[in-house]
């Protein structure tokens, strides 16, 4: 075991599955010998060369399509979108497009393609870099979405999403990128798609979140636990499609639930979250189920961060109205 | 303007004659009548309620099929929507082109050895798109190119540009072609750009461009053969302007062409028919009768009866059949809807 960043274990993924299968290609804008632009990328040109690790002109359109190209002449693309705030440029490459290959042409076709891009809040990035936009992708059909909360989930689950034979979109929390070191096995291994993670067990209440929510939750649990309530913490991990299981199994037992998210209240996945609850399990709930989210305004201007986004502060309140309903 | 024949079907650039035999002379004009009637035949079928979606194709016949005439077979085709009749040349079943028409997903199953994707709604994406898979084939090694089509309106997109440039950073083996038919639907191209040309666009890629009588076959499909040559040989992408006309509406979804289109520019059109001049030519070198085109005319509508009642025929989609398709393995909230629609389909 190493112990290692977020990024690092990013980096360690992406080159085990260099290594592994001669059709993965890495590119995106600045990923080659710069080494990426939050270094996710680093040495592996240098290791692999630039016919599997290259820079590509500006143009998130152009990347994705270039993913696709690729993708119909049998490699497995691994594009980076610099920041997941740029998504527009290329959401019809993406939602359009790789999303819907398979389908369209009735399974002749398909995109193995790993989409990654940095997001989130926290680190005073300038506009449209930390926006959380995993909602608009996880409402499309043909699509996965996953987001890993740690260096272990990071590792294992973009070595499964890399060899997924169908569209992933991969979004790292700047914020997670090296606030902490964890446990990660040098050897490869994966995380299946879809699966939440229990990342701390409870009876009085169920706190589902992913991202940088994840740690707010902890931080959170920590703090209800000194006032003797005990919260379990789900990671979901892949916001789409939901680990339906997981969910329902912890909310048949604490009966609670609190859906905490970064982005705004009308975006993100937790609303999602809250309709498959009630659909399966609302003769468990002893309170509405409800959710900690950021307000529906535009992401902060870099130093409102502090009091727009969503903390652990915002989840124990909320936990106390359930709790007290 | 690149051209070989001249409205009234003779040689006027005998340096560029691409060197063709009769047999395959004979070939290029069998499917430009043949793709003739074919239009003419959707045309009737779209409105008898017999297919779906339909953009005519006749005026264009040489700027389509002069160009696809000079592909391999391993070339892949990346498609607009306009541009059926290269799948179908391309090898693509006649009645899965018409359940493509109908919406049926079995027309977007290219058959083994067919190198393409269905056409493409989407205008520009296919540009994009076509530059990845000549970057691909050129860091696989092979001998062939990508091979893609836009109108006019579509050079006005980002993603035209994005794709040749993109293909010319790489050096990756793509023809871009525009078919420009003076019209995106009723908007003239005199309002899509100053530019004089849409050629000269490839100038902001840095990639070669040619600007090619689009009603002249052999034009087309010199040029064709010549970007693909350069594309192979490691000499990158080039841009073909193709200056063609459709003589139909734009879709046969309501369009009329009468609102926005002159009787004038139309006659002025007709008199460039891709068939008339090109029938002229090869009637001069005794290569052509009206006996031939006939038995083309009768083979063409025998075949598309028979494609129509195989479209016919071919099983309706069912809803798990939509679901088997979206992934290699459904995730859950598929596999519990395919539980639910395999319960109602049964009944």
């Amino acid at each position: 075991m190493a112990q290692m960043t977020m990024i690092q274990a990013i980096t360690d993924a992406l080159r085990t599955e260099l290594k592994n299968d001669e059709n993965v290609l890495v590119f995106g804008e600045d990923v080659g010998k710069n080494g990426g632009v939050f270094r996710a990328t680093e040495g592996l040109q240098a290791e692999f060369g630039e016919e599997r690790v290259f820079d590509t002109p500006l143009a998130e359109s152009g990347i994705g399509g270039l993913a696709i190209g690729l993708g119909l002449q049998g490699f497995r693309p691994v594009p980076e979108i610099q920041f997941f705030g740029f998504i527009y440029e290329v959401m019809d490459s993406i939602s359009g497009q790789m999303a819907r290959m398979r389908y369209r042409s009735g399974g002749v076709h398909h995109s193995p393609i790993t989409v990654r891009a940095p997001f989130g809040g926290g680190v005073h990035t300038p506009e449209l870099h930390a926006d959380s936009l995993e909602g608009l992708v996880a409402q499309q059909p043909g699509l996965k979405v996953v987001i890993p909360s740690t260096p272990y989930d990071a590792k294992g689950l973009l070595i499964a999403s890399i060899r997924d034979n169908d569209p992933v979109i991969f979004l790292e929390h700047m914020k997670l990128y090296r606030s902490f070191r964890g446990e990660v096995p040098e050897e490869e291994y994966t995380i299946e798609l879809g699966k939440a993670d229990v990342k701390r067990e409870g009876t009085d209440v169920t706190l589902i979140a992913y991202g940088a929510m994840v740690h707010a939750c902890l931080k959170a649990a920590d703090e209800l636990a000194e006032n003797g309530i005990n919260a379990e913490v789900i990671d979901l991990r892949t916001v789409s499609p939901l680990d339906i299981e997981t969910i329902i199994e912890s909310v048949k037992k604490t009966n609670r639930v609190v859906v905490v998210q970064e982005a705004q209240r009308q975006a993100g996945v937790a609303a999602n979250v809250v309709a498959e609850i009630q659909e399966r399990a609302i003769l468990h709930l002893e309170a509405p189920v409800l959710r900690v989210t950021a307000p529906d305004t535009v992401y902060a201007f870099s130093e409102a961060e502090e009091v727009w986004l969503p903390n652990h502060k915002d989840i124990v309140e909320k936990v106390n109205s359930v709790m007290n309903f | 303007m690149f051209q070989i024949l001249n409205d009234d079907g003779k040689i006027v650039n005998e340096e560029d004659v691409p060197d063709l035999s009769d047999e395959q002379l004979k070939e290029l004009m069998r499917r430009m009548v043949y793709t003739r009637v074919l239009d003419q035949r959707s045309i009737a079928l779209n409105r008898q309620g017999r297919l779906g979606f339909y953009a005519p194709t006749a005026g264009q016949e040489a700027s389509q099929l002069g160009s696809q005439f000079a592909l391999e077979q391993e070339d892949f085709l990346l498609p607009g929507y306009r541009d059926v009749p290269q799948l179908i040349w391309q090898g693509l079943p006649l009645y899965q082109a018409f359940l493509f028409s109908r919406g049926h997903f079995h027309g977007n199953q290219m058959p083994e050895g067919v190198h393409a994707v269905s056409p493409q709604i989407i205008i520009g994406a296919q540009y994009v798109q076509a530059a990845g898979v000549a970057l691909g084939m050129k860091k696989r090694g092979k001998k062939n190119v990508a091979v893609t089509y836009t109108g006019d309106g579509g050079t006005s997109q980002g993603d035209f540009y994005e794709g040749i440039n993109f293909a010319g950073a790489y050096k990756a083996p793509a023809i871009f072609f525009v078919q420009n038919n003076r019209f995106a639907i009723s908007v003239p191209v005199e309002k899509q750009t100053n530019a004089k040309t849409l050629a000269q666009k490839a100038v902001a890629a840095g990639i070669e461009g040619i600007q090619v009588d689009g009603m002249d076959v052999l034009a087309v499909y010199a040029a064709t053969k010549h970007a693909r040559e350069r594309a192979i040989n490691g000499e990158g992408p080039m841009l073909i302007e193709t200056l063609t006309y459709r003589y139909g509406p734009h879709t046969m979804a309501g369009d009329d062409p009468t609102r926005y289109r002159t009787e004038d520019l139309d006659n002025e059109w007709e008199k460039k028919d891709p068939l008339v001049r090109y029938r002229k030519y090869l009637e001069s070198k005794n290569l052509w009768s009206e006996e031939e085109e006939n038995k083309v005319i009768d083979q063409a509508k025998e075949e598309i009866k028979q494609a129509i009642k195989q479209a016919d025929q071919y099983p309706k989609q069912k809803v798990t059949d939509l679901m088997a398709n979206m992934y290699e393995e459904l995730p859950y909230n598929l596999q519990e809807q395919m539980e639910e629609y395999k319960e109602k389909e049964s009944k």
